[in-house]
């Protein structure tokens, strides 16, 4: 399918939920690609793989009981949070045990939950690997007011974000709130998670957290460019991944991320300074200088 | 908020009290972890323009004592006050040093925004930086002769250069007090010269500086004064007086007479 089709299909009413999976695919890989930039450069990737395991709880039981997925995907997420902070008080276990405890539980208890459902091995798959058919009206509006939620804070708490990923000691010792932050951070990720599942399943959704701003980290030494570069490339692949999977008759979440994997690999081979060609280049450039100058007295 | 200014104007714009009392006094603190003590009747005062160097084993409660002036560990029993004023994080501007190795380096960000993260607290909640606070990015950076790195992403500075970046951002506060943990680990001897002579240069403009270290040789050739720390502040006074008195050496490190620590301090 030419790209022009794909442009007709999406204008076409009676394909109308195609426009709205574009949106809410696009939304999502934004706000994922923003908050995602803290998630990758605080090594929080592991955080940020319990969190999406740990909303599905949450959305499980809105999904049995007709509510709000968000609302309950957010609960469940910011639960298991607190619990993770709660526990790892204890010195003799590190935090990485205690998610690695609690998020497998969460997770668990969303199956022994969505179980009790009528015709649940279909829904269980929707939520696992996504799903483009079915987004109401109602989720495009939640989707879209809870991004523009998320971008705010992350804005609005910029610097105090940035102090206190460069070292926690310091920001202390000047009186900023380390642990609200941190706090207000793994919320973040949950909203960014939540909203992200409905298209691209709670399973997958991680990549989209963390590979597009992996991808521009490497692209480039300047945050400011690196949080306006991850989302460019979440959107960018998520209209592409929707494109292909669309084309091709093939699972949308999936699709999305091999194509967000194809965009780091392309940046891990290309990029500036990192990059595997430029780093053959510095060494030839070295090499030639060595030789240039001669032997070293 | 308080006012930017140079630390003479801080110093002299300080209430009368501040004049008589040190800029920095730790009286009778008692700080617990876990149960255990670890500092103890910890007593130091230090004036305005001198250079301490805290000198101890490893587990003595160096970087315990450090932590307790900042604010961040709450010591069970005992005060500490900067200008005759209790310590309080954010309130008092103390500037921190931490050690090299507790600071995310590869995070892309340049030199002078890392210089800007000092002044987080005093910018406040939504608040960008003004005019004045670039000033103040622009002081800290010539202060430690780094100005024509500003831009530099602090990834790719080298060792003496990071440990630089730390200072000026605790300088950006312009604090009257700077605590330095092991300023000097993991540094070749050129990069410590360099760093010793900003610290005294930083003394002399009447800041007081409190440095642990391990390294005897340049402690006791740099500071104005030794604190011998274990468990509580053992001995403290000039280098050269502190270096005869072996016996209190001894004891704060628990080595016997013929350790080479020993034969350092006769050397000095």
């Amino acid at each position: 399918m030419s790209p022009l089709d794909f442009l007709a299909n999406l204008l076409n009413p009676d394909l109308a939920f195609l426009p709205k999976a574009l949106a809410v695919a696009v939304m999502s890989s934004v706000v994922c690609g923003v908050v995602g930039s803290f998630v990758v450069l605080r090594g929080m990737a592991f955080i940020g793989d319990a969190v999406a395991h740990a909303v599905f709880p949450g959305l499980a039981v809105a999904f049995v009981v007709s509510g709000n997925l968000v609302l309950g995907g957010t609960i469940a997420g910011v639960l298991t949070a607190i619990l993770v902070a709660v526990f790892s008080q204890n010195r003799r276990l590190k935090e990485d045990s205690i998610i690695g405890v609690f998020f497998v539980a969460a997770f668990a208890l969303g199956i022994v939950v969505i179980s009790s459902a009528p015709g649940y091995a279909g829904s269980l798959q929707q939520f696992l690997f996504g799903s483009i058919t079915g987004i109401p009206d109602s989720d495009l509006w939640v989707v879209g007011i809870t991004s523009l939620l998320v971008l705010a804070v992350v804005f609005g708490l910029h610097k105090e974000f940035v102090t206190i990923s460069l070292d926690r000691e310091s920001a202390r010792a000047l009186g900023v709130p380390v642990f609200g932050l941190d706090l207000t951070l793994y919320i973040l990720v949950t909203l960014a998670v939540v909203i992200s599942v409905q298209t691209i399943g709670n399973i997958l959704v991680l990549a989209l957290l963390v590979t597009p701003a992996a991808t521009a980290r490497l692209l480039t030494d300047r945050l400011g460019v690196m949080m306006a570069l991850a989302p460019a490339i979440g959107a960018l692949s998520a209209l592409v991944g929707l494109y292909v999977s669309w084309s091709w008759d093939l699972p949308t979440g999936g699709t999305v991320v091999l194509v967000l994997t194809a965009a780091f690999l392309l940046g891990w081979t290309l990029g500036p300074r990192h990059g595997l060609f430029s780093r053959n280049r510095q060494r030839a450039a070295r090499a030639a200088s060595t030789h240039a100058g001669g032997v070293p007295a | 908020m308080a006012e930017l200014g140079t630390v003479a104007e801080l110093v002299e714009a300080s209430s009368p009290t501040a004049a008589a009392s040190a800029a920095l006094e730790v009286r009778e603190v008692f700080v617990e972890l876990g149960g255990r003590p670890v500092l103890e009747h910890a007593n130091l005062t230090i004036d305005h323009g001198e250079l301490v160097g805290l000198i101890g084993p490893n587990g003595a409660g160096k970087t315990t004592l450090l932590r307790t002036i900042l604010g961040v560990q709450r010591a069970v029993g005992g005060e500490v006050t900067v200008e005759g004023r209790p310590a309080r994080p954010g309130r008092t501007p103390i500037g921190y040093v931490p050690q090299r190795h507790e600071f995310a380096w590869e995070f892309p960000i340049s030199m002078a925004d890392t210089v800007m993260t000092g002044l987080t607290r005093q910018l406040g909640l939504l608040r960008h930086p003004r005019e004045r606070h670039w000033l103040a990015v622009a002081d800290a950076l010539d202060r430690v002769r780094m100005t024509h790195l500003a831009k530099r992403p602090i990834g790719q500075l080298s060792g003496g250069q990071r440990q630089r970046v730390l200072v000026a951002r605790a300088l950006a506060l312009r604090p009257a007090v700077l605590l330095l943990d092991e300023p000097f680990t993991g540094l070749d001897m050129p990069a410590q010269e360099l760093l010793s002579e900003l610290f005294t240069d930083l003394a002399r403009e009447g800041r007081a500086v409190l440095m642990a270290t391990h390294d005897l040789a340049s402690a006791l050739y740099t500071c104005d004064r030794i604190a011998l720390l274990n468990r509580t502040v053992v001995a403290t006074g000039a280098p050269s007086v502190l270096a005869a008195d072996t016996a209190v050496w001894s004891d704060t490190f628990g080595v016997g007479e013929n350790s080479a620590l020993l034969r350092i301090l006769k050397a000095a």
